[in-house]
C-alpha cells in the first residue's frame, strides 16, 4: 500500500532475487517457526496428564490366592490377572512346543525365577481390548484352560499366551517384582 | 452457476433492496433453495433424501445443545446426569430419545441417499467432488456418532471406545502410542470421556460446514436425474420453490411421522439394554456390538482371522478403512459414461447384489461369530470389495447400454403436448439457453 518497491537490478545482481525476498522469507518462516512450536501444546496436552501417570504402580496381596485361583485387579485403571497355577497347568504350560505358538514365549519367560506359579497379566485382550473371562469360578476358559474372550472368541493357554482367535500377541505381562512373598508391586519402575 | 434461465432474485421492498445492495443473504438463498434454483422436473422420491439428511442435521444440532444443557461428561456423574435428563429434567425423555433415535435416522436417510448416488450415478462427472464431500460429511457422521455412544459412559458405550479406539493399536510401532494419546490414558476414562463430548459438540457444526460446500458443488453443475441426462432446456427444469420444497414438505411429514412413531412407541428398539448398566472397566458384556448402523463395518472388521504377512488384526482394521475411502476412487472405477442404473441393464443387476451383500455384512456383524457367521462375513467383505475394483470396471468396458432419451423432457412426456405446460407454467417456447 504505502510504497511501490522499485527492482533494482543496482546491486549487480538481475537474477530477479531482490532484498526483500530475504525479509519476506525470513518473516514467514519466522512466523512459521512460532506456529510449529504453538502445535506442540496443543498437541501433548491430549497425552495422558501427570495425575494418570502417578497411578503407574499398585500393590497386590497375594496371600489369599490358592492354587487354581485368580483374582482381578486394577492397576492404571486397566485389568490386571494375578493367577496362582496349578501344577498340572504349570505341566502343561510347559509341554507346548514353541512352534506351536502364534506369539512364541516360555513360561518361564513370562513368570519370575522361582515363583513360576504366579502368572500376572493384563486383563485385557490383545485383539481389540475387551477382558477375557476365566478369573471368577465357572467361567469359560477356552479350548486351552487358560483365558478366553468373549467379544471376538480369542482362546488363551495355561500361561495366557494366544492359541486361537484374531488376537495377535499373547496377554501382556506387565512390569512388577515381589516386594515380599505376600505382596507383589505391579507397575514398578515403569517409564511411560 | 446455475443455468441460464434461472431466475435472478428480484427484491420485493424497499427494505429488501436495501439489504440486498447491502448483504446478499436472500439472493444467495433465492438462488439455492428458492425460485431461482431450477431443477431436473423428473427427479422420483429418491432425491428427496438429501433435504431430509439436512433435515436430521438439524434435528441433532437442536436436541444436542439441549441435552449439552443438562448433561456432565464425569465418569462418575455422565450416567447419573443421563437418569436425571430421563427422569427429572421437564420433557427430558424426549429431548434424549428424539437424540438417540434421531441419529439412527440421519443414518437411514443418509444411506439411502448414498445408495441413490450409486444407482443413479450421481458420483460421475461433473459431480466427483460432490459425492467426495458427501463421503466426508459420512466420515465426519461416523466420528460424531461413535464419540457420542460413549457419553453416557454405560457399558456399551465405555467397551465400544476401548474396542473402537484398539483399532489403532493394530498399526505396528505407533499404533498403541497414538491409541494412548487419543485417550489420554491407559484406558478410556475421564481425560477420554471430556474429550469426546468436546468433539462431540464441535464435529457437526463442522458437517454443517461441509454440507454447506456439498450444497455449493452441487449447485455448478445442478442436480442430477433419474436418466443421467444432462438438462438442456428450460422445459426440462423446474424452479426449486415451489415445486421441490412442496415434495420435500409433505415428505418430510411423512418422515417425521414415522420418526414420531418410533420416539415415542420404540424409542429403545435401536438401542442396545446393555447400556443401561454402568460403565465397568473390569467386565466386558458377553457380546459387544455397536450401533446398527456401523455393523456392515464390523463384520469387516472380524472378517480376517488368519496372519497373511501382516497380523489378521491389522488386515481386518486396514479393510475396514478400506471399504469406505475405496470410495474416494468411486468416480474413475465406473468408466461407464452413462449415469443411471435405469440405462445399465448388467451394472443394475450388481448393484442390487451390493445392496443384498451389504444388507448380509449388517447381519453378519450384528452376530455371534461363529464359524458359520465368520465364513459368510467373508465371503461378503470379498464380494464388497470385488464389486467396486473389478466388477464395476468390467460392466463398464463390456456392458451395452440402453438407449437414452433425447432429453429430460422426451422422457417424461412422452409427446403428450400438453404435458409439457402443466400448472400453467413454461408457457414460452424454451429460447435454446446460452
Amino acid at each position: 500500500m504505502a510504497t511501490l518497491e522499485q527492482v533494482e537490478p543496482a546491486n549487480g545482481q538481475d537474477d530477479g532475487i531482490r532484498r526483500r525476498d530475504f525479509i519476506n522469507v525470513a518473516a514467514v518462516s519466522f512466523a512459521g517457526v512460532g506456529a510449529v512450536a504453538v502445535v506442540l501444546p496443543l498437541v501433548t496436552q491430549m497425552s495422558p496428564s501427570a495425575d494418570v501417570l502417578a497411578m503407574a504402580s499398585t500393590e497386590v496381596d497375594i496371600s489369599k490366592i490358592a492354587p487354581g485361583q485368580a483374582i482381578k485387579t486394577s492397576w492404571r485403571k486397566q485389568p490386571v490377572f494375578v493367577r496362582n497355577l496349578t501344577a498340572p497347568e504349570i505341566a502343561a504350560a510347559k509341554k507346548v512346543a514353541m512352534s506351536e505358538l502364534r506369539d512364541p514365549q516360555s513360561l518361564a519367560e513370562r513368570t519370575k525365577a522361582g515363583k513360576e506359579n504366579w502368572l500376572i497379566t493384563l486383563g485385557v485382550c490383545t485383539h481389540l481390548g475387551c477382558v477375557p473371562l476365566g478369573v471368577a469360578e465357572g467361567e469359560n476358559r477356552g479350548d486351552f484352560g487358560g483365558y478366553f474372550c468373549p467379544c471376538h472368541g480369542s482362546h488363551y493357554d495355561t500361561a495366557a499366551r494366544i492359541r486361537k482367535g484374531p488376537a495377535p500377541t499373547n496377554l501382556v505381562v506387565p512390569d512388577y517384582s515381589f516386594t515380599s512373598d505376600t505382596v507383589v508391586t505391579i507397575g514398578l519402575g515403569e517409564e511411560v | 452457476m446455475s443455468f441460464a434461465w434461472a431466475k435472478p432474485y428480484e427484491p420485493k421492498s424497499d427494505f429488501s433492496r436495501w439489504i440486498d445492495q447491502r448483504l446478499p443473504l436472500p439472493r444467495l438463498v433465492y438462488g439455492a433453495i428458492g425460485g431461482g434454483y431450477p431443477v431436473p422436473r423428473n427427479l422420483n422420491y429418491f432425491w428427496n433424501f438429501g433435504v431430509l439428511a439436512g433435515v436430521f442435521l438439524t434435528i441433532q444440532i437442536i436436541t444436542g445443545i439441549v441435552l449439552a444443557m443438562h448433561y456432565y461428561a464425569s465418569v462418575d456423574g455422565a450416567f447419573t446426569s443421563i437418569e436425571h435428563i430421563m427422569r427429572n429434567v421437564n420433557a427430558g425423555w424426549m429431548m434424549r430419545y428424539a437424540h438417540a433415535n434421531g441419529a439412527s435416522f440421519f443414518f437411514i436417510v443418509t444411506y439411502i441417499h448414498i445408495f441413490r448416488s450409486l444407482y443413479y450415478g450421481s458420483y460421475k462427472a461433473p459431480r466427483e467432488l460432490v459425492w467426495m464431500l458427501g463421503l466426508v460429511i459420512y466420515l465426519l457422521m461416523m466420528a460424531t456418532a461413535f464419540m457420542g455412544y460413549v457419553l453416557p459412559w454405560g457399558q456399551m458405550s465405555y467397551w465400544g471406545a476401548q474396542v473402537i479406539t484398539g483399532f489403532f493399536s493394530a498399526f505396528p510401532v505407533v499404533g498403541e502410542p497414538i491409541r494412548i494419546w487419543l485417550l489420554g490414558g491407559f484406558t478410556p476414562d475421564q481425560a477420554a470421556l471430556t474429550r469426546f463430548f468436546s468433539l462431540h459438540y464441535l464435529l457437526p457444526f463442522v458437517i454443517f460446514g461441509v454440507v454447506i460446500l456439498h450444497i455449493w458443488g452441487l449447485h455448478i453443475p445442478g442436480s442430477s436425474n433419474p436418466t443421467g441426462v444432462d438438462v438442456k432446456a428450460e422445459r426440462d427444469t423446474l424452479p426449486f420453490h415451489p415445486f421441490y420444497t412442496a415434495k420435500d414438505g409433505w415428505f418430510l411429514g411423512l418422515v417425521l411421522a414415522a420418526f414420531a412413531a418410533v420416539l415415542f412407541f420404540a424409542p429403545n428398539a435401536l438401542g442396545h439394554p446393555d447400556n443401561y448398566i454402568p460403565a465397568n472397566p473390569l467386565s466386558t458384556p458377553a457380546h459387544i456390538v455397536p450401533e446398527w448402523y456401523f455393523l456392515p463395518f464390523y463384520a469387516i472388521l472380524k472378517a480376517f482371522t488368519i496372519d497373511f504377512i501382516l497380523p489378521a488384526k491389522l488386515w481386518g482394521v486396514l479393510a475396514m478403512f478400506a471399504s469406505i475411502l475405496l470410495l474416494f476412487f468411486l468416480s474413475w472405477l465406473d468408466r461407464s459414461p452413462v449415469r443411471s442404473g435405469s440405462y445399465r441393464p448388467v451394472f443394475k443387476r450388481f448393484f442390487w447384489i451390493l445392496v443384498a451383500d451389504v444388507v448380509v455384512l449388517g447381519w453378519a456383524g450384528g452376530s455371534t461369530p461363529t464359524p458359520a457367521v465368520v465364513a459368510i462375513s467373508q465371503i461378503a467383505t470379498a464380494y464388497y470389495f470385488a464389486h467396486f475394483l473389478i466388477i464395476l470396471p468390467l460392466i463398464s468396458k463390456f456392458e451395452r447400454p440402453l438407449p437414452l432419451p433425447s432429453s429430460i423432457s422426451a422422457s417424461v412426456l412422452h409427446g403428450e403436448k400438453q404435458e409439457s405446460a402443466p400448472y400453467g407454467l413454461a408457457k414460452t417456447a424454451p429460447a435454446p439457453a446460452e
